[in-house]
This record gives structure tokens, sequence and C-alpha cells, in this order.
């Protein structure tokens, strides 16, 4: 199999790797630029495991081809922590026990990272609408909810749902 | 400083929030890639397996001929009629169900070992197989192993005395029949293994993602003929297990296999479809269930036929006796029956192999209890709550039907708690309101008690071959006074590390970030179990506690010799030994202990030179229970249920992390709303399996699952000597008969009942169909 070189941008930093072109975006990721934080839960696009932000969007890196990514920003868990100090929503998840076995949590972070960086306000249902792209067999969701609820509380994002 | 009972937040969870976890596929990396070629056919004889006709430089096929000689997976149990059957690491002459392993590639990247895998010819003359029971227990019906005639693999029965009088004499008998389908424990992370040879010493490193790793390697040892010193097994972060990762796999002695013939690297990191096809199955049981009951509702005698689907082999270490077997020992749960029959019987079957699940058979017994009191109160037109009332168990300890010893506990007080909050009243009127509107609302909930933290009495008593149960604590201070206990015993994703130090910490008076809990590597803790059976706080906890004391001890006797003081009077606090106002730091007193030995010497009688100790914890067993509570809305057009309400009230003794604790009940509720209304795996006939992508099973998301709402109550036994019980399963026990009886509750009007598990739309539909409700 041919490979092709490439420039991907991750986190800010460059990688220049060469990669066969039938490669996803998840197992560059992880086996070409060393960044295991991002993990495989199904390789189908269902469990969202996988998820990263490429150019402000939330992705299933499984489902993406590496040389797809070239040009485009990727964001993935590694970047999210200043240095030491875990971003509101990673502390929230810290605070809130939003994780167990830690194998879904970045994905996770990831989706719940692009949907308090959007400009719309968050109520419960757009909270559970989003969530619901991605699996957690551990936590039943209800400290992944409450985490991403608090860190919204905590931004000035959330919104009490109108009552039924 | 009381750390215990505090919801401090978790030790492990800093590097998991940073994507700096260390799981297996993570450290695979750069192995040499593994791909199994999984069997089409449920059943077959293996005619050839041809490899691909260009093999890339360096990649090679091995199939089960390469492994001559090497033993089979072969778990024992010494009564209930069983059958020992052996798995081949691969098989030779016959495969026995989709998705069994024939064959290995070895490429060098997972993608060419893919391409490769997808070239190797296998040539397999299918033959007829047996998908389901009914299919399997048939007159006439292909037999999977010929040492099991009939193909049942384990029987046990028992009829006492007072059985027939009791049924003969009753004022009504009720009767059940339940289905359980079958599920996947569907961790998040799937199985995965590498398997490294040392040079320098001739050892394998195995990482992989499990849940045993001691007994890993024991088992990988005795099949492979190699010595066990010569293996380490490491668990590193594993991303979920309940239970399916329990089991030795054939995957993990053919990768130690590979690494010790090459002298290389050798990952297998499974894929989704394999776990769903190939890991383990569970929960595929059928109950028949009859009740004899006093005019008042007494039950006087209970009578129980148990079926259990448990696949083409049996599962390692436990048998396939685990689920079935539970059954039998375990029916009455926390209900007073004086008269008991059982029979259960593991059917073999051409389909994967069962493993425990969370809750193992707890699930369906519980459902199949708690739909039996409700069919029992609406049959003898006693209320619900009175029915159970009258015969849950009141007074502890109480001996059971099958001689297991029921400690103190709050069957009926988790009842009434989880009543109360139901507002009960409230609720038959808005469900009488909603019938108007052709809406149908159902209340229903359900009681049981869950037997954790059992050690080797209570594995002995089912006569396996491999009796776990103790678990074992070596507890050390460094010289510069950090805490290390190395535990025999291997989480997967509960949090122990934290608990543990909680407990380590208010014994020695330090802070839980001072304690260093060891776990998941054979060469660097004691030998030891495991985290399953939700004994991981009861009996590493119990372990813990004893070694912490212990060590406390030995410091107290340093301390005194320092401060001049008697050994009783010290006390460790803060980090610090205190005699009276005297004090010294504990880092300054691991210091001394082990780089001024000298000043100790004649002192201190025994004369040891480190500041290190062992213990174990080996206990009986305790027993959790709880009520769930569910309120669903079943619409009678579609049959989707929605859950409005969902209320556990659970008793697990002292919580040593509340947080904790209620993150375990959370998540078992969820699975147990899965195994009430979502996940199904289903075979064709022909033993084709129908459900192996997360597109067919369905674990259910953020969207399914409603907030959950959790009521402690802590019943402190003496069973358990740091007070707390398990709780790692009770969540997935108490769901599906909540569920299920709510959604039956609903349904009255149209005179149907929920017997199958999962209550799917296409279930509901079917009951309905034709019926029109009764106002």
């Amino acid at each position: 199999m041919t490979t092709q070189r490439i420039t991907l941008t991750v986190n800010g930093m460059t990688h220049a790797i060469e990669v066969e072109p039938r490669r996803t975006l998840a197992d560059t990721l992880r086996d070409q630029c060393g960044l295991t934080g991002t993990h495989l839960g199904c390789e189908h696009g269902v469990c969202g495991a996988c998820t990263v932000i490429v150019d402000n969007q939330p992705v299933r890196s499984c489902l993406m081809f590496g040389i797809q990514a070239e040009g485009r920003s990727i964001r993935t868990v590694e970047g999210l922590a200043d240095g030491a100090t875990l971003s509101p929503l990673q502390q929230s998840f810290w605070d809130h026990h939003g994780l167990q076995c830690g194998f879904c949590t970045p994905g996770f972070l990831m989706l719940a990272t692009w949907l308090l960086e959007r400009e719309t306000p968050i109520d419960e249902a757009e909270l559970r609408h989003v969530l619901s792209s991605n699996l957690c067999r551990c936590t039943g969701y209800q400290n992944i909810l409450k985490a991403v609820r608090e860190a919204a509380k905590g931004l000035g994002k959330w919104v009490e749902s109108a009552p039924a | 400083m009381n750390w215990t009972g505090k919801r401090l937040p978790r030790l492990e969870d800093p590097a998991l929030l940073r994507g700096e976890g260390s799981y297996t596929a993570d450290i695979a990396i750069g192995a040499r890639a593994v791909r199994l070629v999984r069997s089409p056919f449920a059943s077959g004889r293996i005619i050839s397996i041809t490899p691909p006709a260009e093999m890339s430089a360096g990649a090679l096929l091995v199939t089960g001929r390469d492994l001559a000689g090497l033993g089979t997976i072969r778990p024992t149990l010494a009564r209930f009629n069983y059958v020992a059957i052996g798995q081949p690491i691969l098989p030779v002459e016959r495969v026995h169900f989709v998705g069994q392993a024939v064959a290995a590639v070895i490429a060098d990247t997972p993608e060419r070992a893919e391409d490769l895998a997808e070239q190797v010819m296998l040539d397999i003359d299918p033959e007829d197989a047996v998908a389901d029971l009914d299919a399997a227990m048939a007159p006439g019906a292909p037999v999977l192993h010929p040492e099991a005639p009939g193909n049942v693999l384990v029987e046990g029965q028992l009829r006492q005395s007072g059985c027939d009088a009791a049924f003969a004499g009753a004022a009504h008998v009720v009767e059940l029949g339940i289905r359980s389908r079958r599920q996947n424990a569907t961790p998040m992370e799937g199985r995965g293994g590498c398997a490294t040879f040392d040079r320098a010493t001739g050892r394998v490193r195995l990482t992989a993602s499990c849940q045993m790793p001691h007994m890993l390697r024991t088992g990988i040892a005795e099949l492979l003929g190699m010595p066990e010193a010569d293996l380490q097994v490491v668990a590193p972060d594993v991303g979920g297990g309940f239970g399916q990762k329990m089991a030795l796999f054939p995957e993990y002695p053919l990768l130690v296999w590979l690494a010790r013939k090459y002298r290389g690297s050798f990952a297998w990191i499974e894929d989704r479809n394999e776990n769903l096809i190939a890991s383990a199955h569970s929960r595929d049981q059928r109950h028949v269930i009859r009740g004899a009951f006093d005019a008042d509702g007494t039950l006087r005698g209970l009578e129980v036929d148990i079926l259990s689907n448990v696949g083409a082999f049996s599962c390692y270490p436990v048998t396939c006796g685990v689920e079935p077997l539970m059954a039998f020992a375990e029916y009455p749960g926390p209900y007073k029956v004086p008269a008991y029959a059982a029979r259960a019987r593991g059917i073999t079957t051409n389909t994967c192999v069962m493993a425990p699940y969370r809750g193992v058979s707890r699930p369906a017994i519980t459902f199949g209890m708690e739909r039996l009191m409700d069919r029992a109160a609406a049959q003898l037109g006693i209320d619900r709550v009175a029915l159970r009332r009258r015969n849950l168990v009141d007074s502890f300890p109480c001996r059971t039907a099958m001689g297991m010893t029921l400690d103190d506990a709050s069957y009926i007080e988790a009842m009434d708690r989880a009543i109360d909050a139901a507002d009960l009243p409230a609720f038959r009127a808005r469900q009488a309101a909603a019938r108007v509107e052709g809406r149908y609302l159902g209340l229903g909930f359900a009681v049981f008690n869950e037997r954790t933290g059992y050690g080797t009495p209570a594995f002995a008593a089912r006569s396996m071959g491999i009796v776990p149960g103790y678990e074992v604590v070596d507890i050390a201070m460094t010289p510069l006074g950090e805490i290390e206990a190395r535990i025999g015993a291997s989480p997967h994703g509960q949090g122990l590390r934290t608990a543990l130090a909680q407990l380590i910490a208010d014994r020695l008076g330090v802070t839980p970030d001072a304690v260093r809990i060891i776990h998941g590597d054979t060469d660097r803790t004691p030998y030891g179990w495991g985290t399953f059976a939700s004994r991981g706080m009861v009996i590493a906890g119990g372990a813990c506690q004893i070694a912490a004391d212990k060590l406390a001890d030995r410091l107290r006797v340093l301390a005194a010799r320092m401060l001049q003081a008697d050994p009783a009077g010290i006390v460790l606090r803060d980090g610090q030994a205190f005699a009276g106002e005297a004090s010294m730091p504990l880092a300054e007193l691991a210091r001394l202990a082990h780089q001024r030995s000298d000043l100790f010497g004649s002192d201190v009688a025994d004369r040891r030179f480190n500041l290190a100790d062992t213990a174990s914890y080996d206990p009986g067993g305790t027993f959790s229970n709880a009520c769930h509570l569910a309120e669903v809305e079943v619409d009678v057009e579609t049959g989707l249920v929605r859950i409005a309400r969902y209320l556990v009230v659970e008793d697990a003794g002292r919580l040593i992390n509340p947080m904790i604790a209620d993150g375990q009940v959370h998540g078992g509720v969820a699975q147990g709303i899965a195994n009430a209304l979502f996940e199904e795996i289903i075979y064709a006939e022909d033993g084709n399996i129908l459900t192996g992508s997360l597109a067919d099973y369905l674990p259910p998301t953020a969207a399914e699952i409603p907030d959950i709402e959790i009521i402690h109550l802590e019943t402190i036994s003496d069973a358990s000597i740091t007070g707390a019980k398990g709780l790692g399963e009770g969540g997935a026990i108490g769901a599906p008969a909540a569920i299920g009886n709510a959604i039956s509750d609903a349904l009255a009007p149209f005179g149907v009942d929920i017997t199958e598990l999962p209550a799917t739309p296409a279930r509901i539909r079917a009951l309905l169909r034709g019926r029109e409700p009764t106002p």
C-alpha cells in the first residue's frame, strides 16, 4: 500500500507524517502522532469515543481519513488542559464524577467542549440531545450530564428549560 | 480527619481526563498485529485452511495444527453432574459457533493483517447447528460435545421435604414462565492483549484488558506448559469489564505462545464486531416459577425450573454453572420460603460462550420473583406492598432454604422508603386520569437482596475446581514516608484506588494522596483474584484495613521508642505520631526505621528491619439489598416505553466514598434498563448472529436513561469488617423487574403482563394486538 506525506496540525502543533491514504484519522492520531487519548470504541461511527474537533466541528475520527484532515485544525483531548490546569469542563468532570473507566471520556469531553464553545445557550433538552451522540457504559450518563450542566452554568451558557 | 464516608474526587481521574490513561491498545502500538480469522458457521467440520496466495514479508498464518500438544481451556466443577469439556485455543477438527477463532494472521500493521485475514480460505463443511434452548433440547438434536449427550453440561436438583405438602395444601398456586434474552456486557473498551518477549530474561509480559490478571497468568501457563514465573500479566487501565473480562479467552494464550515462539511482541486488539459475537454473552435464560400461597398471602413453597443457554463451551474459571447454579441457590432472594424445590440446567448450544455479567443470574431471578409477587397479589386480591411485607425476611440473621445466612439488612424498610417516596395515592390518581385520555402509566417496584463480598467458603460450596475468594494486601511505608499498598485485586474502572486509599488513610492518620494503591501487575502484587461479584470494597477493602492496622501498630511501637512513651498511647494523626503533646512526623519515623534501625534494636522485640506487612481477608459474605421503583408510560400504539421516574433505595452498608457508590448504582441501573428495554443478542435458527454491530445491538444513550434518584440506607453488618457491603452489581439487578412490573401495571387494563425481556416495542405490540382495554 502506498503512503502519502502529509502535515497535520493537532492542538496547534504540526506533525509531518507518512500515512496510507486508507488510514483513519483516529489511527493516524494514535499511531503516528502519539496521541493515544483518542480512543476507538466501535470503528463504526456509533459510540463516539473517538470524537475530536476538526475545524470547530465534532467529528468521529474513525469515519474520517487522516489525509482528509490535512490543512485543518484538529483538537484532541490532549489539548484541553492549559499546562497543569484542567479546562473548566475537565475540572467539572473530576468534581462531579463524570467518568469511571475513562474510556469514553475523551470523546465526551471533545463533544461537550464543542457544545460549550457554541454561541447558543444550552438547556436540558439540548444537552441530552447532543450528549446522546456518544455511548458510555459505566456512568448511566447521570454524572456526565451533571458535569457538563455545571460547567455550562459556570461559563454562563446554561438556561433553565421553560416549564412544560 | 475521617476520610471514610467522604465524597472525595477520584485519584484516578486527572490522567484519564487529560487523555493520558494507558489502555491495552495504547501499549500495543508498534507490536506485530494479530488478526483472527473467525468461523462463519455455527457448526461444521474443518476441511482445510489455506493461506493467502501472497503473504507479505514477515507475515504468518497460525492454525490449530501449529498448536498441537497444547491444552484446552477446561474448567471443572465437582458436583451437579458437570460435564467438563475443553475449548481448544484454535480448533483443528470442528467449529462450534459463529465467531470462533480458527486461525490467526500476523502482519506488521493491523491494516495489513486484516487484508491478509480476508484472503485466508476456510474450507468448512457445515453441519446442523442448535442455536437456542428448544433446538438443543429437542429429541434427536445434534450433539455439540460427545461427552454431553442431550447437550446438558450441568444440572442441579433439589426438592425439600415440605414442598409437596406446601403445594398440595396451598390455597393458591401462582405460576409464571419468564424469558430473559441474551445480552453482551459491552464494555466501551473491547478485549485486547499485547504479549512481549524479553530476550534478556526469557520472560513474557502480557498486557491484557482483564479483570483477573493472576488467574489469567496461572491459566495461560498451564495451557502452554510453561513456567508460570516466566509470565507477567499486567492489567493496565481497563475500559470496563462488568464480568466479561473475568474469563480466560483463547486469544490470550495464543498471544503468549506467539511471543515465545517468535521472540517478539504481538498484539490483538478486538474490534466491536468481535466483541459482540465472540467475547462472551449472558442472561439467556428461561424459568418456570410456581409459588404455593396461603389464603392470606403467606408463601409456603417455591418451585423453580431454570434453563440457561451457556453457549458452546464452559467459561474459565467459573464454569458454565455460574448462571444456572446461582439461580438455583439464590432464587428465594429476600423472601421467607419454608419449602423450596429447584432444578437448574446449563444447556450447550452453537452460540458464543456464556460468562458472568453484572448481577449474573440475579437480574433474571429478581424479575422472576418480583413478577411472581405481582401476579400473586393480583390473583389473591392482596395489595402488592402488603403481600411482600408478609413474606420478606424481617429478622436477622436468617438461614435460607439453601443454607445461606442472611445478615442484617433492611428489606422491608427499603421497600417502605421507596413506596413513601413514590406517593402511591397521587400516582393512582394520575394513572386513572391518564387512562381516560388513552395514556397508560404504570408503577412497578422490585425488592431484592444480593449476596456480595463472599470469599472462598461460598465458592468452595459450588465445588469449583478453582476456588477464588480471598484477597491479599502487601503494605509498606517507604523510607520517605509514602504508603504503598499492593493489592491482588484488579479494578477495571470502579475507582478502587481512591476508595482503598481513603480506608488506609484513616487507619494511618495520613491523607489519601499519600497512599499509592498498586494493582493489576502479577510482578508487583500478591496473588489475588480480582474485581467481580461485588467484592472489591468488602474483601480488598477488608484486607487493606487489616494491613493498615498492622502497619499502624508497627509505627506506634517505633514512635513509642522515639517519643519514650507507651505504644498504646500513640495516636497517628495528620501525618504525625503523637504521644500527648510530643509528636514526630511519620516520614521521619519511616526514615529512621529504614536507615537508622540501630536506634531500635533491642527495644523492638522482633528486630524487624522494614516497615511492611501483609494481610489477607476471606469473609463468608454479606447481603446488600435494595428496592427499585420505576414509573413508566407505555405508548400502546407503538409499544414504546418511556421511563418517567426511577428511584433506588439501596443498602450496601457503610459507604466508603458515597460519590463512587452513587456512580456504581447509576451505571448498574442504566445496564438494567438496557436489559429491560433495549439490548438483545439475536441468533438466526442456523446459528448466524444478527446483532454484530452497535447499529443492531442497542446500548442506551443519554436520551433513554432518565434521572436516577438514590436513597442510601446504611445497615452495618458484622459480616464485613469495614461495614461495607458490595454494591457494584445491584443497580443492574433491580431494574428489569421494576420496569417489567411497571409496564405490566400500565397494561393491566389490557389483561396482559410482561414475561419476556427486553420488552421491546415489537414484543409489547405483540401482546396488545387485538386487545382492547377494559375500563
